[in-house]
């Protein structure tokens, strides 16, 4: 007997009892529904907590200088004063696969416009720290590399900072206060509000790093350099590259210790990813639960239609249907209820995480994957929970089940 | 002419309680192609059983069975699936036809199993359709059928893939006189078309229709006669 003839005996024995068919459906439709707007909210949530870790600076690497060593004394990290501004230059020069580099100095200082007074940090950068950083500017420019060459006295601040200093007035053009020096603000940074760890990302002042270092804080050194690299697969090649060349312009030779180091965000990157996968996996599994629920209720309704139609099987058997023509009618019976539930589930899933996402409530990422899986697993659960009705079926004694009423 | 059927001491013994019962005591018969056979007894006489083994339905527990030649009495289940697909058609009192599809489809099955292409299939299961008369109806349901017309049906769906043998179980008993009168009349011609028949009945008026006349109890054959003669069933 044909295969196609066998699906059409399952079709129509589904059909004659469409609302008995439709709610067993209904058990892998839910399942399937389930696992596929579960994962996708999950996926959501994940992609949620990749951009904002990614908004921190992507493929970051970050270069401080070692803990200061005098006579055996270490003290905090970042204290030395090895690193300089050439290093950063060389890096960039030096190094393939990175966007940007940015070297940074720091320090605390009272920002002062009149009779308005603000204590926050002061950032000596270079003008790519506003790609390195994401920065966008709301008013007026950024730092420009003649800025930096002259160590002009102009600042960008942030928000936070204009607020306080100028309330509503637009602070572009006018002049503050850095620890008693007359600086020109060119420029307001777009508010990026509070980072992940809580520190309020617009509270700040930039100026030009070397005007930083020459004239606010009279070093030479730099505290720190932002590496932002241009793939995440190259992150580990990249800085074992900067390792090695810094060790060779800092002239430190083989066996000693670095007087620096090197630190990159993708750790944390996949702290977060794996809570995140877990968070995914866990909804997943919760609605996977009631795709094997699903099935067991396939089976049930499988296991009434075969004592139901006891009398056909005997009639089929006795007009010379085989084992295996019963088994599998009844198999593909299940199967089908399998593929349609399925189909209608993996609809409903996509249609629930759509909507999810149209209402704003969380982002909803719906890949390949989860559609697939879920929609196999419903074709293999239709399949597994069929075959001990069919079996069942198939075993029948073609008296007994002619003679049954 | 060859008999069709030969059976050589069929028993076929139940065990019930620890206790051995023999519905079938020894059986052997010969029935020859073209014979309409009525085979007649009590109930418990065996008739069912015997009936059961005929059409491949069950397996003897001892003694031969050649259908057409063939032994048939120690197969497989579903190699006795196929001698009945091929070899036997069925005809039962209460019709056995499938609810759910329509007359056509119904007289198709067998054909579906024999592995026949749906064109062919159509055409066949006409085919014998006008050959009972119910072409008309062919694709109605049996439940808008008549009883009668639901056992031709049934006759047509045992002639499709042309059976050595036609089984009959009580194929009137469930239907009142007249077509009880159009059914016999119906197995009369299948046996003026030299098929051979077989059919159980407790009724000598039917019986009577038959060529040959066995009497069955206690699992045995008691009387073997031939046309005409109306057998006390009791």
């Amino acid at each position: 007997m044909l295969f196609s003839e066998s699906v059409q005996i399952a079709i129509t024995a589904l059909l004659s009892n469409k609302l008995r068919s439709i709610l067993t459906m209904l058990g892998i439709i839910i399942g399937v529904g389930a696992v596929i707007a579960m994962i996708s909210i999950g996926m959501g949530v994940r992609q949620n907590v990749t951009n904002s870790i990614a908004s921190l600076g992507s493929n970051m690497l970050i270069v401080m200088p070692g803990s200061a060593n005098s006579g055996g004394v270490r003290s905090a990290a970042g204290s030395n004063k090895k690193l300089k501004y050439d290093d950063a230059l060389a890096i960039k020069k030096q190094i393939k696969n990175i966007d940007y580099v940015s070297p940074t100095v720091n320090s605390s200082y009272q920002v002062v416009n009149g009779n308005q007074n603000w204590n926050t940090s002061v950032y000596g950068v270079t003008p790519e720290y506003l790609h390195i950083r994401s920065l966008t500017v709301q008013s007026g420019s950024f730092i420009t590399q003649s800025d930096l060459n002259s160590r002009n006295r102009v600042a960008v601040i942030g928000t936070t900072v204009a607020t306080n200093l100028f309330d509503e007035t637009n602070p572009v053009g006018k002049t503050i206060r850095i620890n008693n020096q007359p600086y020109k603000v060119i420029g307001v940074l777009e508010s990026k509000g509070q980072s992940s760890v809580g520190q309020d990302q617009d509270d700040m002042v930039i100026v030009p790093l070397t005007t930083a270092q020459e004239r606010l804080l009279g070093i030479t050194y730099i505290k720190s350099i932002n590496i932002q690299v241009s793939s995440a697969d190259k992150i580990e090649q990249v800085q074992s590259e900067v390792e090695a060349l810094l060790r060779q312009r800092h002239h430190i030779t083989n066996g000693k210790e670095d007087d620096f180091n090197v630190r990159n965000l993708t750790s944390l990157m996949e702290t977060m990813t794996q809570t995140t996968t877990m968070l995914t996996l866990f909804l997943g599994s919760i609605a996977a639960i009631s795709l094997v629920v699903g099935g067991i209720g396939i089976m049930n309704i499988m296991m009434v239609s075969v004592t139901e139609r006891t009398r056909e099987i005997g009639i089929r058997k006795a007009l010379g249907a085989t084992f295996q023509n019963i088994m599998m009618q009844f198999l593909i019976e299940s199967v089908v209820i399998g593929v349609i539930g399925g189909l209608l589930g993996v609809a409903c899933g996509v249609g629930i995480a759509l909507a999810i996402a149209e209402s704003g409530l969380f982002e909803t990422v719906i890949t390949a994957a989860p559609i697939i899986i879920s929609f196999s697993f419903s074709v293999g659960i239709g399949l597994f929970f069929g075959i001990y009705p069919a079996r069942k079926a198939a075993k029948l004694d073609p008296i007994e089940a002619l003679r049954y009423e | 002419m060859n008999p069709i059927i030969e059976l050589q001491g069929i028993q076929k013994i139940y065990h019930i309680g620890g206790e051995d019962f023999a519905a079938l005591a020894g059986i052997t018969l010969n029935i020859e192609e073209g014979e309409f056979a009525a085979l007649m007894g009590p109930s418990g006489s065996g008739k069912s059983t015997l009936m059961n083994i005929l059409g491949c339905l069950d397996r003897p527990t001892a003694g031969s069975y050649q259908l057409g030649g063939k032994e048939v009495a120690h197969l497989n289940d579903d190699e006795l699936a196929v001698v009945r697909n091929q070899h036997i058609g069925f005809v039962f009192q209460n019709f056995n036809l499938l609810s759910r599809i329509t007359a056509l489809d119904n007289v198709a099955l067998p054909l579906v199993y024999a592995g026949v292409g749906r064109k062919e299939r159509t055409e066949r299961a006409m085919d014998k359709l006008k050959s009972v008369g119910l072409e008309t109806w062919a694709h109605h349901k049996p439940n808008e059928l008549s009883g009668g017309q639901r056992q031709r049906v049934a006759i047509a769906r045992a002639l499709v893939n042309n059976p050595h043998i036609i089984m009959a179980d009580e194929p009137t008993g469930n239907l009142d006189t007249k077509s009880t009168k159009d059914i016999m009349r119906l197995f009369e011609e299948l046996h003026e078309d030299h098929k051979t028949i077989i059919l159980v009945t407790h009724e000598p008026e039917i019986a009577a229709c038959a060529t040959r006349q066995l009497l069955l109890s206690d699992g045995k054959i008691t009387k073997d006669a031939g046309k005409g003669v109306v057998m006390d069933v009791i």
